[in-house]
């Protein structure tokens, strides 16, 4: 009789254990996100339909009238083109130098370790200084490049000041950053490879560069995929660096004519320089929303990549 | 307001995650009391803190420094969300204007004795932190008066006198300064130019005039008032003759200019002494400090605040009454050339007497208390800041020739335009 009791009990305890626990251990990762990342993200939607500003003490329902704004804002087109050009620049030659660089480090090299780590070490150096630092060699009268360009013969280019010039500048500073720990990601990825695959292939007589543009790159097709939609998100995202690159002058313009004012930066002085609040949430949300298209439009170009 | 406090606790929360929470732990009565002060910049009171503590055996003294901008930003912020501010607050003449139309934000030091104190101060520096309801959110601690600060070896070379009082005499008015300009342009040695940058001599000739970027109905008057534009037409014209070493205030390039020695004049508050000899060590003794052309003027200079927020606001508006008395800031001004805004120190004989080294001994004390006094206030707005950097912007975009004059000057407008609204 009492084993006849307890069985329900049990089977509803093993049953709850099996199907329910998995969901308490991930719990707490969405609870945190729930209240530090999906919260604000609505409230922050919320907000954006508001005229609040923080230095004034009301605060009103304007519903749409912020994206209205927004999208007639001459300024926020500007940054746009601003990000869409510094994201091209930087993440193109990123993502070829990171592949090149993974296919050098993956064949049978000297102190491999060292290397391999090697290229990372610009990824956990901070950005402050890094920033900094590169703002110091694009300086206009005493800068490092400058000084290179001098040697070369040609006129000095103020960097800062040309819109061109500024994003190669930011570019290569993300390049700089970045490209290390994308080889590093390559590099694993490569290694997974099945050798028997390099093999069959030099038996069949393919070359050095047949064997990586038809085995390791489709093989890396899930990778590539990945870091192209990261390195969207990361570009389109970008503030630290164009705002330091004008460091120490104050409000977050992005140079005199705005010339390297990212989306990121232009909400930062919006929200942060003008107290808009109400405006910022809505480049926010605009922001949010750019990045989710276009990290579709770049998952549907690299998944043409053929595979295998 | 449900969403008020909600937007509260989550500024809260992400304060005291990146740790940069402040004000002072509530402590039991009689307790050691420890209060904050959040600053920018050096205002010159750390030696005080020690002084003070000594007699207060109860009160212990935290200062905490930001650069500028942030300052104001994260004390806007933690002012609308009633977290995180200091027990003392500093705020910049630039933004007084701005913090003045919110009073409710700030203890009204006129219900705690301010009254007895008012004639510590210049007259207009007492007026300009006092909100229309009649509330008085500071006490002054320096002011901005003017001089030039040139390099008497640069002018030596190109043929210009180098003594102070004939180097005065060069400038009365800003014509003649940009005059000047032009002699020593024409002789100049190799990359010195005559100024550091438009902007910041732009910032001088404006801060003299009666009128700036608002009347007194808080109105932008950047496209009405005839000096901003004169002015605009002088910096220009001589930025176009090549006297200016095109350098944005306040950016690393700046700091080289100062050490690379890339101009010879540059317009002078009394606390950019502290700059320039913290810049341009190598060039002690051949700086030299002038009259500013036109007399008088006024560029930066700051408050000290109690925000309402503050749990030991009688604490605290004890100390900021005692950091600005007279006697207190003339060891300011003695030790880093901070010039005070409590004009019963300035006929101390330390404060008259006193010369600078560096400066090719100039009568540092002399000069800036006479500007100080002489100087005709000018009205702030709440904008005046974001403003100014616009300003900024346009001449900027002259000297890296991206625009000309009038092109820059139609943008500026816009730009107004937008901050105005």
């Amino acid at each position: 009789m009492t084993s006849a009791r307890t069985r329900p009990r049990r089977r509803w305890a093993y049953v709850l254990d099996v199907k329910g626990s998995p969901y308490i251990y991930i719990a707490p990762f969405f609870l945190l996100f729930g209240a530090v990342g999906l919260f604000p993200l609505l409230y922050t939607a919320y907000v954006s339909m508001t005229d609040w500003n923080l230095l004034e003490t009301t605060r009103e329902w304007v519903g749409l009238e912020n994206y209205a704004e927004l999208i007639g804002d001459a300024y926020f087109w500007n940054s746009l083109v601003n990000t869409v050009s510094i994201w091209l620049l930087s993440t193109v030659p990123q993502l070829l130098g990171a592949l090149f660089i993974a296919h050098m480090l993956n064949r049978s090299l000297r102190a491999r370790t060292f290397f391999r780590m090697g290229v990372l070490l610009p990824n956990v150096t901070s950005i402050v200084a890094v920033t900094i630092i590169f703002a110091q060699l694009f300086g206009r009268d005493f800068g490092m490049v400058n000084w290179l360009i001098g040697l070369a013969g040609l006129d000095p280019i103020d960097w800062q000041a040309g819109t061109l010039s500024s994003h190669i500048a930011i570019s290569l500073i993300v390049i700089w950053r970045w490209t290390g720990y994308n080889a590093l990601i390559y590099l694993a990825a490569m290694q997974a490879i099945p050798n028997h695959l390099y093999e069959a292939a030099t038996i069949d007589g393919a070359g050095q560069a047949t064997q990586f543009w038809k085995i390791t790159i489709p093989m890396l097709r899930p990778t590539i995929i990945f870091t192209a939609v990261v390195s969207t998100i990361g570009g389109f995202q970008i503030i630290a660096e164009p705002l330091l690159f004008q460091s120490g002058t104050g409000n977050p313009t992005g140079g005199s004519d705005r010339q390297f004012q990212t989306v990121g930066l232009y909400l930062y002085e919006q929200g942060f320089g003008r107290y808009e609040f109400g405006y910022a949430s809505a480049i926010a949300w605009t922001l949010c929303l750019i990045i989710v298209v276009m990290a579709v439009v770049n998952f549907s170009i690299t998944r043409r990549i053929k595979s295998g | 307001m449900f969403s008020k406090r909600l937007a509260a606790g989550l500024l809260a929360l992400g304060v005291l995650a990146t740790g940069c929470g402040s004000g002072g732990e509530p402590a039991a009565s009689g307790g050691p009391i420890t209060l904050t002060l959040n600053l920018f910049g050096n205002m010159g009171f750390k030696e005080l803190y020690a002084e003070y503590e000594a007699a207060h055996p109860n009160i212990k003294i935290v200062e905490r420094t930001s650069a500028y901008n942030d300052h104001h930003r994260n004390l806007a912020a933690h002012l609308a969300t009633k977290q995180g501010a200091a027990d003392v607050e500093a705020v910049d003449t630039g933004f007084v204007a701005q913090f003045r139309g919110q009073p409710q934000h700030f203890t009204d030091l006129n219900q705690h004795g301010a009254a007895a104190l008012k004639d510590r101060w210049l007259p207009w520096k007492w007026e300009a932190s006092l909100a229309k309801t009649g509330a008085q959110i500071g006490y002054g601690t320096d002011v901005g008066g003017l001089a030039m600060c040139y390099r008497r070896d640069l002018f030596e070379k190109a043929g210009l006198p180098a003594a102070r009082d004939e180097v005065s005499k060069l400038w009365p008015d800003w014509a003649a300064y940009f005059e000047t300009g032009k002699r020593y342009t024409a002789k100049k040695p190799a990359g010195a130019a005559f100024f550091d940058g438009g902007p910041q001599v732009f910032n001088a000739m404006i801060g003299q005039a009666p009128v700036g970027y608002y009347d007194t109905a808080d109105q932008v008057v950047v496209a009405t008032n005839p000096e901003v534009r004169k002015a605009y037409d002088q910096v220009l014209g001589a930025v176009a003759a090549g006297q200016s070493a095109k350098l944005v205030g306040s950016s690393p390039a700046w700091n080289t200019g100062f050490a690379k020695g890339q101009f010879a004049t540059i317009a002078c508050p009394a606390w950019m002494l502290a700059k320039i000899q913290d810049q341009a060590k190598e060039f002690a003794g051949k700086w030299d400090v002038a009259a500013i052309p036109g007399g008088g003027g006024n560029w930066g200079g700051a408050y000290l605040t109690v925000p309402a927020q503050s749990e030991h606001t009688k604490e605290a508006v004890a100390l900021i009454a005692w950091l600005t008395a007279p006697e207190q800031q003339v060891k300011v001004f003695t030790k880093h050339g901070i010039l005070p805004s409590t004009v019963a120190g300035y006929d101390k004989p330390e404060v008259t007497g006193l010369t600078s080294e560096f400066f090719n001994d100039a009568p540092i004390g002399q000069i800036f208390t006479t500007a100080a006094v002489n100087l005709e206030p000018q009205y702030q707005g709440p904008r005046a800041g974001d403003i100014q950097t616009a300003i900024r912007d346009a001449i900027n975009r002259v000297e890296e020739g991206k625009q000309d004059g009038p092109q820059a000057w139609e943008q500026l407008l816009k730009d107004v335009d937008r901050i105005e609204k």
